[in-house]
């Protein structure tokens, strides 16, 4: 399956079904992270449930602290 | 006198309405690291009025790759951000009052520098000071520019009370788990980068052109090419704590003895309860006997074999050469009582 993440086309493998899934592919382990799924943002409880399917576009923004 | 400005006079966004409005404005920078000191230079420059920029640290060797407005005499003197940073931003437009402190802002502190601000520049390096300020900002109504870099990657939102999500409806309490502390680096173009974003966005409020503000948060990696604009506004709760039809304010209600291990430093900070001026030549003769004493008008170095440690006067101490709280704690009361 490919999804457009963060700009990028980018193949992933067919077991993977849902944000979280996505995120612990990437092992996006940054507990502050927000998720745009195909222009809407999701709340944070919804990533375990939120299914994704092929051609979906993805953006993770994720907060840092550095300055 | 608007010679120097004469660029910014004729372009149209800002012309001679702009110039006025920014010499009567004031802004808050908190921090004076690699985002402080590239925030302030621009809008020293740009003629904004008034700057008040707060920062805890002195300037060390692994500062001048990105800390533009630093020098090696500032990281041989160990001379303190705040200190360095009016001096050379003075040089750099004497027509603008610069206010420079060495603190580490407690809430109650920050409350007094928020008063009479018209924004704040948010260029601190943890989420710990970005939520007090976020608390601050929804109190007094003043819009605040966050901004952070790690690595090659930064990121920025704008947050204007009353409009915007805040900070707290976007994350929801204090991240933990080494975001902050980054063992990754971080590389002078995205800190140019995102500096470029806020100041444009506070050219933009100070000037009063609400209506081009970017309203997005966002994020780029210029190492990896990838960027993103993302509109946040639905994260904004009418529960928030902080911005909310109730806010509490939580971030503006504690003052203790803190410890904290600070960012990629191998060093522990401890900050006391009392906020209190420390006699540094008293302190440096008893220690003295104790190890080899190094001391400026700001600060207090004192070595022993094992350990480094700076005390500031207002209390603070810097204990180097571990990341463990507990024992930097023990240090700081074996040697400052």
């Amino acid at each position: 399956m490919q999804l457009l993440i963060n700009g990028n086309m980018t193949e992933i493998p067919d077991s993977i079904k849902t944000i979280a899934d996505v995120k612990q592919h990437f092992q996006i382990s940054n507990p502050v992270v927000i998720v745009e799924h195909n222009g809407e943002i999701l709340e944070k409880d919804s990533h375990a449930v939120q299914e994704i399917a092929n051609g979906d576009k993805i953006e993770f923004v994720q907060f840092v602290g550095g300055g | 006198m608007y010679e120097r400005y004469s660029r910014q006079l004729l372009f149209s966004g800002i012309g001679e309405n702009g110039q006025a409005l920014l010499q009567n404005k004031h802004v808050l920078v908190v921090g004076a690291g690699a985002l402080g000191t590239g925030n302030a230079e621009i809008l020293v420059r740009s003629g904004v009025g008034n700057i008040t920029i707060v920062d805890r640290d002195y300037v060390e060797w692994s500062n001048l790759q990105r800390q533009q407005l630093y020098t090696e005499e500032d990281a041989k003197q160990q001379i303190p951000k705040a200190v360095s940073a009016k001096e050379r931003l003075e040089a750099i437009n004497s027509d603008v009052t610069v206010e420079a402190h060495i603190a580490d802002i407690t809430p109650a502190e920050m409350e007094h520098f928020a008063q009479g601000v018209d924004l704040i520049m948010d260029a601190t390096d943890n989420f710990e000071i970005r939520m007090i300020i976020n608390d601050a900002a929804q109190k007094y109504s003043i819009p605040w520019i966050y901004g952070s870099i790690v690595a090659s990657y930064g990121i920025s939102y704008t947050i204007v009370p009353g409009t915007t999500p805040c900070l707290h409806c976007l994350i929801e309490g204090i991240p933990i788990g080494g975001l902050t502390c980054d063992t990754g680096g971080v590389i002078s173009p995205v800190v140019q980068l995102v500096v470029g974003h806020q100041t444009a966005e506070a050219l933009k409020i100070l000037t009063e052109n609400w209506a081009h503000l970017r309203h997005e948060l966002l994020s780029f990696d210029v190492w990896t090419n990838e960027r993103s604009t993302v509109n946040v506004e639905k994260l904004k709760k009418a529960n928030c704590p902080s911005c909310g039809t109730e806010p509490m304010y939580p971030f503006l209600r504690q003052n203790q003895m803190k410890s904290e291990v600070l960012c990629g430093r191998d060093t522990v900070q401890i900050r006391p309860a009392a906020n209190e001026n420390r006699d540094l030549n008293m302190i440096g003769e008893r220690l003295s006997k104790l190890g080899k004493v190094h001391q400026n008008a700001f600060l207090l170095q004192f070595k022993t074999d094992h350990n480094r440690m700076v005390m500031f006067k207002d209390g603070r101490v810097l204990v180097h050469g571990t990341n463990d709280a507990t024992e930097a704690k023990s240090l700081y009361h074996k040697f400052f009582g």
